[in-house]
């Protein structure tokens, strides 16, 4: 979860992400943000996310992005 | 048969009857046979390609879904026998085999729009290129270009995609399938709504009522105001700019930027409210297309707001995919190594930005100016996407202004400035033409005087009561736009939903916009309405 949230401070520092939700739905990450996200979680936590998880309510708190990366790792 | 002509407006309203007065169970096949014959008016030839579309995208989807629920049947009937892994393995395979079919349903649909619009793009390409060699020119063939085959093609992708990704379930039935592809009021230019939005709204149950009559009804005859007053008027201006434009200086480039942007917004959210109007009054809700997109403070703002389905297939089908794709990851990781960490995590972004970008140019026409009008839209996004902390410390050190009124409206501006620069590629459809017209506006912009000498109005077709006609009419759609939006942020319905409660006012808004069309629109002696600017994607 840490490692989520330092990407995510490394995307947006004004953004209080341990507590923000609705991150697609407000428009805080956009297209291009979500792919550095996936990139960076495939480099530092070694989980593909494939194109199809890419829907908003996977990405629209710290939370469900880490439920998401579990989900993967598990699976 | 376009949507403007008065013969697409009868047959719209003989289709609304018989829809209504058919049993709600067998109001589809209205729909399907009143679509065919729209279809089939505009050339029976265009048939047999939809056709084609249809049977393979129906076939694959159906077998695609059949060999996923017997993989998890399987799955379930031997789960206790298998390890983790082999559950993975046995997974994987079904995916892989299925992968195959939707592979083979790609290349079929997705050729067969690249033979048929870009042939006679590539061999012109080729033949420019081998003129710089004295070689002979390759005869440019002739292919029948079936209506709407940008937007179909599309939408029965989007739904193989879909069903291989298991968010959608195949539809059974060929014939509503067919309906769905098919679906006359939004077959020409969309909106590319998804199989899981369209498919309840076409096959459930319709009930007659007034409130989406007379929403419907309203939002139709906007549309016709949008296109044939506004759009069609101010599409003359263009035009005599554009037959000048090695003459013209730059005060008139300006114009056409103004006024393109008229025609555009006009044209397509004209369309766009005749297809949605008209599905409401049969009961059925299409996706919206469209949301206040001048009002937009950034590019990727007026992208998210303009052309919405579109924008969306692109994100979710091709953007997505190729970035987080195996080769690109690698790609990434090769970066960090060589390059840098900070090249390395921006090598997926760039590359799938500017891919998307050039197919979403090549996808509005065969030409060149649309793959550079793509790609500098795509530039222009990364460029404002690099100055983001930029952007964030300045509103660190300027807390206030982000909530100012006149800041978001310069910013808006800004950004309205800016689409509509790129968008004269479009009006040009000639690269260097464009590029000269843009310098033209520092080198050799010419007198505001014209402006006030008469000299525009004489040059652009268009007399001064047609001119002040226009500009009132801009700004009655500005009006609503910006009642519209607040009533929006304020979570109240929009004007023309509002109208249902006073019978008196909406029939006096519908006279009042016939009458407006009648006199002021494009079917005046020596006008004729033309067809849609995206009908011709």
């Amino acid at each position: 979860m840490e490692t989520i949230l330092d990407i995510l401070h490394e995307l947006h520092d004004d953004v209080d992400f341990s507590v923000e939700s609705g991150l697609v739905g407000q428009g805080i990450l956009n297209s291009l943000d979500i792919v550095t996200l996936i990139t960076e979680i495939s480099d530092r936590l070694d989980v593909q996310i494939p194109a199809e998880e890419i829907l908003p309510e996977n990405f629209d708190s710290a939370e469900a992005i880490w439920a998401l990366v579990q989900r993967l790792d598990e699976a | 048969m376009s949507l403007p002509s008065l013969t697409f407006l009868v047959f719209a309203a003989l289709t609304l009857l018989v829809f209504w007065l058919t049993p709600d169970r067998w109001r589809w096949v209205v729909l399907l046979i009143a679509s065919l014959l729209f279809y089939g008016a505009g050339d029976w030839w265009y048939l047999p390609f939809v056709a084609v579309t249809v049977l393979t995208t129906w076939l694959m989807a159906r077998w695609m879904g059949q060999r996923a629920a017997r993989d998890e049947a399987d799955l379930n009937a031997r789960r206790a026998d298998m390890s983790r892994e082999e559950r993975k393995a046995f997974k994987a395979a079904g995916k892989r085999v299925r992968r195959r079919m939707l592979i083979l349903g790609l290349v079929i649909n997705f050729g067969l729009l690249a033979v048929l619009k870009y042939t006679g793009f590539a061999v012109q390409t080729v033949n420019g290129i081998t003129s710089l060699f004295h070689a002979a020119p390759l005869t440019v063939p002739s292919l029948i270009l079936p209506l709407g085959i940008s937007f179909y093609t599309f939408r029965s992708t989007a739904y193989l995609i879909d069903v291989y990704r298991g968010k959608a379930t195949p539809q059974g039935n060929l014939a509503r399938y067919a309906l769905f592809i098919t679906y006359f009021p939004a077959v020409v230019q969309g909106p590319i709504s998804r199989y899981n939005d369209l498919a309840p709204a076409l096959f459930g149950p319709h009930r007659l009522n007034w409130g989406d009559m007379s929403a419907g009804s309203v939002r139709v005859l906007w549309g016709y105001f949008k296109k044939v007053v506004v759009a069609d008027t101010a599409m003359i201006a263009v035009r005599a700019i554009v037959a000048n434009a090695g003459q013209l200086r730059g005060i008139y480039t300006v114009i056409l930027i103004l006024v393109y942007s008229a025609v555009i917004y006009g044209d397509f959210t004209g369309g766009m409210d005749i297809s949605i109007g008209l599905s409401r009054m049969m009961g059925i809700r299409l996706t919206e297309n469209f949301c206040y997109p001048f009002s937009s403070v950034s590019t990727q703002e007026y992208w998210n707001r303009w052309h919405i389905t579109m924008g969306a297939w692109f994100t979710d089908y091709v953007f997505y995919p190729l970035s987080v794709s195996g080769p690109m990851q690698k790609l990434s990781k090769w970066g960090r190594a060589h390059l840098g960490r900070a090249v390395g995590m921006r090598l997926p972004v760039y590359l799938a930005t500017l891919l998307t970008w050039f197919l979403t140019g090549l996808w509005h026409g065969a030409a060149w100016n649309f793959i550079v009008w793509g790609l500098l839209n795509g530039v222009i996004i990364l460029i404002s996407n690099e100055c983001k902390p930029l952007y964030s410390r300045f509103h660190t050190r300027f807390p206030r202004l982000a909530s100012r009124r006149w800041y978001t409206d310069l910013c808006a501006v800004r950004t309205f400035l800016l689409m509509g620069l790129v968008r004269s590629l479009d009006c040009y459809r000639d690269v260097p033409v464009t590029f000269r017209a843009w310098v033209s506006m520092l080198w050799d912009f010419g007198s505001w005087a014209d402006l006030t000498n008469g000299a525009v109005i004489r040059n652009l077709g268009l007399s001064p009561a047609v001119w002040v006609m226009l500009g009132l009419s801009v700004l009655m759609i500005f009006a609503v736009c910006r009642a519209d939006k607040a009533a929006q942020t304020a979570g109240r319905a929009p004007l023309a939903e509002r109208l249902s409660e006073h019978p008196v006012r909406w029939a006096m808004v519908c006279g009042g916009l016939v009458l407006v069309v009648l006199l002021f629109g494009s079917y005046g002696i020596g006008f004729d309405a033309s067809d849609f600017i995206y009908g011709q994607v």
